[in-house]
């Protein structure tokens, strides 16, 4: 257990907008989002788990703490952090906040961004503000913990995060459907409009594959019901789509991540694609601007998600009056910009 | 008037707007029915569920669709007029108190469900639709609408976005943040903007967060997204006695440690239970100090599994009587008396206060203790009812307005109440909104760098501090006033401000 926040007040202090910050845990989402600039200031010495009290099902840790230490913790009390958040290795559970990404089980029990309930952050004056708590329930000023989910750190430097922590399921099955798209894609939608304890799914290469989590009996139920083929090593195969580690991420091609309703028809795109989330998050190797515009016509919006080439702006751009929300919430959080300056948008 | 500094550390004067000029501009751009001017007219929305603050505004635009609102803040914001948006008007702290120097703009006549889509479970509705309508317009397929604030009857969707509103089963399905996929609204400058999508997520930052439980101050909604999901096959609840109330405390935390997370779990205490059992003959168990209501939902299969194991958590926890609803209707009888509870305790006393502090659950115990010992310290009842899964209490202080000095002594039973809270690592409140009833509260729970943070996220929707000012988030100046302001980093961050 370190407590650097002295230091990192005293880095902040020092940086200006011509000698920016960029905030770094792991690295294992060195990758995503615009290029980083800045002189790296160095979470990861930030670390350990301040508290966890599984009887209120909150986890409160700085933000170095890597998510590994934290599912460890949580899981010799059969308790996890149900949206499944990538670890990419060396992940921080900082760095799995301010990326803001989710897992297999998102369109079920909700994304990151859900189960965050306070942070301390050090704003770039720098000033230490808490938001939120470690409470259920809290509506008590603006909900700028979950502002902070996603902000890719351009906001402050998360020093501490409590997140919501569930009960593992009682009891987990996996099924498999030979499947073309269009009909998975009913299929999908149909049984969420279900009372069936669907944890996940994931369509590829023609094959659907679904996850039931629950009371033994719930799921046992719907296998019944729902039939389809046993899927040997499931747990690893979930893992590997959480992970990346799944054959269709393999390789350099750019990596679109298209979001959409769970019920848009099937895009019109070359080259495979593999869908998560009931239809809602589908994966792509192709250019930003075909996935960007295909995205927008139905409905959602798509992240260069990986790529050597992000001329095209990693991020779908934003209408003018949102955009200048986003300007005046960053200089109302960084009125010096010094945090993490472009890595979300240009000049943000 | 345009050119007025929005300053977080003082509030704003609004007393030079000019009414007669503010009523001939909105008879303009609204049908004359749908503007209220005249003393008679505007008395019905002087105040909204909590009634001990009125306050008349100088006119009430009845809005029927999003043009209207357009107009209406646009020239609002060009006259520096400030503008409050109501619904229907349930909120119990205040948050949509007309100003004496503003505009009321009621979203209530805008009530159609523009679309509900089976498939891909939404149903997108304007801002005065009924929380309940939601939940009866999607029942043919099999789907509703999770949040169940306990006004759900009346409250409607834009004042739950405004409040972020809970209900008797967030602990599983989420509050509104969770169950919401968009929000259309229309921001003080008069721009139409779109949170949050159709799909799971939106680039750039999470705004639709933000405006969720922004109580009304960022942005006035005209069009919102929410999630359906399957209505569960089966629901029971079991009704659990305990002698003492620190045990029923130790129940609620054994449940969640087994694993367990009930569809809604309350907590009733003696008093409560006295008062509500002649109203709705449940069957209470009147000897019992605090009963607790257990409800387990999903299919036949789960629920019956799930509810073997919560009845061996909660015997084994000490309960002293157990009984399973066997049907429906055992059901919502069981129910019915947590729901009947705000009624009950109208008859229990002329006036009652209704508090919404959270508190971590293994609190309960020494904040109930707590809260018995001010009762004899007031001179005043306090009944006891919970959300005890997450925490969130609702003592209710029974009081008489017109004994004098009863009000002031209950507002500093439930300021009390809130201040432990906080201390004890909770919230002022759970679900019911800051409004202008917890300002207070707030000096208590932020310190100064806080409350500037929050300032700077209401100027960034709204620069000129024309909507719903006064509200949710306290001056600088008003905490120094409250005399509580917190000194921060050992130095006063605006030292030549009056202290009282």
């Amino acid at each position: 257990m370190n407590d650097l926040s002295e230091q990192f007040v005293e880095r902040i202090t020092a940086a200006s907008s011509d000698q920016p910050l960029c905030i770094r845990g792991g690295g294992s989402k060195d990758f995503y989002g615009e290029a980083r600039r800045g002189e790296v200031i160095d979470t990861r010495g930030h670390a350990g788990i301040v508290a966890y009290e599984p009887t209120e099902l909150v986890i409160t840790a700085r933000c170095g703490t890597p998510l590994a230490e934290i599912e460890a913790a949580l899981a010799a009390q059969n308790q996890f952090l149900a949206f499944e958040p990538p670890t990419f290795g060396a992940g921080t559970v900082g760095g799995a906040v301010a990326a803001g990404l989710s897992g297999p089980r998102r369109a079920s029990v909700g994304a990151l961004r859900d189960y965050v309930l306070g942070v301390t952050i050090l704003s770039g004056v720098p000033r230490r503000l808490t938001f939120g708590g470690t409470v259920m329930k809290n509506v008590a000023g603006y909900d700028v913990s979950r502002l902070m989910a996603g902000s890719l750190g351009t906001l402050g430097l998360i020093l501490e995060v409590s997140l919501k922590v569930l009960p593992r399921p009682v009891a987990e099955a996996s099924l498999r459907f030979d499947l073309p798209q269009a009909k998975a894609l009913d299929a999908l939608n149909a049984w969420a409009g279900q009372p069936l304890p669907l944890s996940a799914s994931c369509w590829c290469d023609d094959a659907l594959t679904l996850r039931l989590s629950g009371a033994e009996a719930a799921v046992a139920a719907a296998m019944r019901r729902l039939g389809g083929d046993g899927v040997t090593d499931a747990a690893a195969f979930w893992t590997s789509l959480r992970e990346q580690r799944h054959a269709f991420f393999a390789g350099d091609e750019t990596l679109m991540r298209l979001s959409l309703p769970s019920n848009a028809p099937p895009l019109a795109l070359p080259g495979a694609q593999l869908i998560e989330w009931g239809g809602s998050q589908r994966w792509w190797r192709g250019d930003a601007a075909t996935a960007r515009e295909v995205a927008a016509k139905a409905g959602g919006h798509a992240v260069l998600f990986r790529g050597a080439d992000k001329s095209a702006g990693v991020f779908q751009p934003l209408p003018a009056p949102i955009l200048n929300i986003h300007r005046r919430l960053k200089a109302a959080f960084d009125p010096r910009g010094v945090f993490n300056t472009g890595r979300l948008y240009p000049n943000l | 008037m345009t050119g007025r500094a929005h300053t977080h550390e003082r509030e704003q004067d609004f007393s030079d707007v000019d009414r007669g000029a503010l009523i001939a501009e909105l008879s303009r751009l609204v049908p004359k029915a749908s503007l209220l001017h005249e003393l008679e007219d505007l008395k019905p929305y002087e105040c909204d569920g909590l009634a001990a603050y009125r306050q008349v505004p100088l006119a009430v635009v009845l809005a029927e669709n999003e043009t209207q609102v357009i107009a209406v803040l646009k020239t609002c914001s060009r006259l520096g007029v400030p503008v409050v948006a109501r619904g229907a008007g349930t909120g119990l702290s205040g948050g949509a108190l007309p100003h004496g120097n503003g505009v009321l703009l009621s979203l209530a006549k805008m009530k159609r469900i523009l679309h509900l889509d089976p498939v891909a479970r939404v149903a997108v509705v304007e801002p005065g639709v009924r929380n309940l309508a939601i939940s009866e317009a999607a029942a043919p397929h099999g789907l509703y609408y999770a949040p169940d604030p306990s006004s759900q009857l009346a409250c409607t969707i834009g004042g739950n976005i405004a409040e972020n509103a809970g209900g008797v089963h967030c602990l599983k399905y989420g509050l509104t943040v969770h169950n919401v996929l968009r929000v259309r609204g229309v921001t003080m400058a008069g721009d139409a903007i779109e949170l949050g999508n159709h799909a799971l997520d939106a680039p750039g930052y999470d705004l639709l967060a933000v405006m969720i439980g922004s109580e009304g101050l960022l942005a006035v909604v005209t069009e919102v997204t929410v999630k359906l999901v399957p209505k569960p096959e089966a629901a029971r609840v079991i009704m659990a006695s305990f002698g003492d109330i620190t045990h029923a405390g130790d129940a609620v935390a054994a449940i969640i440690a087994a694993g367990i997370i009930p569809a809604g779990l309350e907590m009733m205490d003696k008093p409560t239970t006295a008062a509500v059992e002649p109203f709705v003959k449940a069957g209470y168990d009147l000897d019992a100090a605090a009963i607790l209501l257990c409800e387990s939902d999903g299919t036949p299969e789960e629920v019956e599994e799930e509810i073997g194991r919560m009845r061996a958590v909660l015997e084994g926890s000490g309960a002293t009587g157990i009984r399973v609803s066997t049907d429906e209707a055992e059901r919502l009888k069981f129910w019915a008396g947590r729901k009947a509870a705000f009624p009950a305790a109208g008859t229990l006393a002329p006036d009652y206060y209704c508090m919404d502090g959270t508190i971590p659950r293994k609190r309960l115990g020494e904040i109930l203790v707590a809260i018995a010992g001010m009762e004899k310290e007031y001179g005043l009842r306090c009944i006891n009812v919970f959300h005890a899964g997450d925490g969130n209490l609702h003592p209710l202080i029974l009081y008489d307005a017109n004994v004098p000095g009863e009000t002031e002594r209950t507002e500093e039973f439930g300021a009390r109440i809130l201040e432990m809270s906080v201390a004890l690592g909770g919230t002022i409140t759970g679900e019911h909104g800051v409004g202008y009833e917890k300002l207070r509260g707030m000096c208590v729970q932020f310190d100064s760098d806080e409350l500037t943070a929050f300032h700077g996220v209401k100027a960034a929707f709204d620069p000129q501090g024309l909507l719903n000012p006064g509200k949710a988030v306290p001056s600088l100046h008003r905490c120094a006033e409250f005399g509580r302001m917190h000194v921060h980093h050992g130095d006063l961050k605006f030292p030549d401000i009056e202290r009282f």
